[in-house]
């Protein structure tokens, strides 16, 4: 479904990766690791069409990305490095607005019982400033079990997030690449999933 | 409700809340206004000829250095946390998002502006139907500066020291709208008439509200590359 030819993402005057070709069908992920700086998050960032790339070409079902346009957002759920929460709100409030950039509107209800799968029911009410960089973590992450997306693209998932979290985040990317989802995960630890994941290694 | 208008009103609920929450820096540009239109007349003294006549342009430019105030920061705190990845990966369009952020802008920044003018326009002695000219024309005025300014605020996204770069863009941009606005209230207290300078003034505002959101929405594209 997720295909890419040829990719290379320049810096500068940096070649940061390039010839990177990968594709997945419906229910297998990719695993990017490399070092600091090999271009993890520019990849991605390639993958969901936030920056173009040098060369190469991302497509979705056999269509660029480009044409695709709003169809492609539409399957699309990005998690970037950056929490992409409000540090005034309450952890409700910002899974909500979350919710409603995508033209989701979700009940209370829902909003607290899907805080509540990623164990931070306790501290939802809170201005997210108060909460750990674990929970905040979570907060975003809560966002995944809302989507209907089919492809999620995480960057760093597992950062500040504990034992209890890994697992959570390690089922549910199970159970979405179950369900016929696609997943692109970048890491530097293992990921403890049952499902197919392909190794992708970036600047060797 | 379609879910444009779900996504779009989700923007500016969140952005009312988040003013909400902080409302010494919500507060700001109306105060400033307030003080700058406060101190003209002290300075200058109890003449009421002089001071009926530079009334509007002071009350004009106070008004507009008071949407300078916030600009910088209209994208930015959203650049620095994520929030704008997101909102340029919504599956709605994102120049409809853009103009939700613009839309929370003014209510926040703009109508109190509104809201205060006629208060602050008393101390010039400007009499009551000049007063009504002098709002509808800020009520006309002040979504220009913030579609305007927005695009300001989008080009220097990221930008170090961008505050100022954003007064340097946008000031000229600015211009037609302060000629017509207070050209408008000092027709009125002319005795011609202020139809023409507010008619201009919505033109202004047609043609801001069509090209602003695009301007911007590439503008904030290149900032996310």
């Amino acid at each position: 479904m997720l295909a890419a030819s040829a990719l290379e993402c320049v810096r500068g005057d940096r070649t940061l990766f390039s010839g990177v070709s990968f594709a997945l069908a419906a229910g297998e992920g990719l695993l990017v690791q490399g070092a600091n700086g090999a271009g993890k998050t520019s990849l991605l960032r390639i993958l969901v069409g936030l920056s173009p790339p040098a060369h190469g070409e991302v497509t979705w079902s056999g269509q660029p990305i480009r044409r695709l346009g709003e169809a492609y957002r539409h399957a699309l759920a990005y998690c970037g490095h950056p929490n992409a929460l409000k540090d005034d709100l309450s952890a409700l409030e910002n899974l909500r607005a979350a919710a409603a950039l995508f033209g989701r509107k979700i009940t209370h209800e829902a909003a607290r019982a899907a805080l509540a799968r990623v164990g931070v029911e306790a501290a939802a009410e809170l201005p997210v400033r108060h909460l750990s960089q674990g929970q905040k973590r979570r907060t975003t992450l809560a966002r995944l079990a809302l989507d209907s997306a089919k492809l999620w693209v995480l960057d760093e998932p597992l950062a500040a997030l504990d034992a209890d979290g890994v697992a959570w985040l390690a089922a549910t990317l199970d159970a979405h690449l179950e369900a016929g989802g696609v997943a692109v995960v970048t890491s530097h630890q293992t990921l403890p999933v049952r499902a197919r994941f392909a190794n992708l290694r970036l600047g060797e | 409700m379609s879910p444009v208008l779900a996504a779009a009103a989700g923007v500016v609920r969140r952005d009312l809340l988040l003013a909400m929450r902080r409302k010494s820096e919500a507060l700001a540009p109306v105060l400033f206004f307030v003080v700058v239109a406060s101190l003209f007349p002290l300075g200058i003294g109890p003449e009421p000829d002089l001071l009926r006549r530079i009334g509007p342009g002071v009350l004009w430019v106070g008004a507009l250095l008071a949407t300078l105030l916030g600009l910088g920061r209209l994208f930015a705190a959203d650049h620095d946390d994520g929030t704008l990845e997101q909102m340029a990966l919504s599956p709605e369009p994102f120049a409809v998002l853009v103009l939700a952020k613009v839309a929370a802008h003014w209510l926040i920044a703009g109508l109190p502006l509104v809201a205060a003018a006629p208060v602050l326009a008393l101390q010039y002695g400007l009499p009551a139907d000049t007063i009504a000219v002098l709002v509808a024309s800020l009520v006309l005025g002040t979504p220009v500066l913030s579609l305007v300014g927005a695009i300001g605020a989008a080009l220097t996204l990221g930008v170090r020291g961008g505050g100022l770069l954003v007064a340097l863009l946008v000031l000229p941009l600015y211009v037609p709208a302060l000629v017509f606005g207070a050209g408008a209230v000092d027709a009125n207290l002319a005795g011609t008439g202020a139809e023409a300078q507010l008619s201009l003034l919505g033109a202004c505002l047609a043609i801001s509200a069509f090209f602003a959101p695009w301007a911007t929405t590439a503008a904030l594209r290149i900032a996310l590359e």
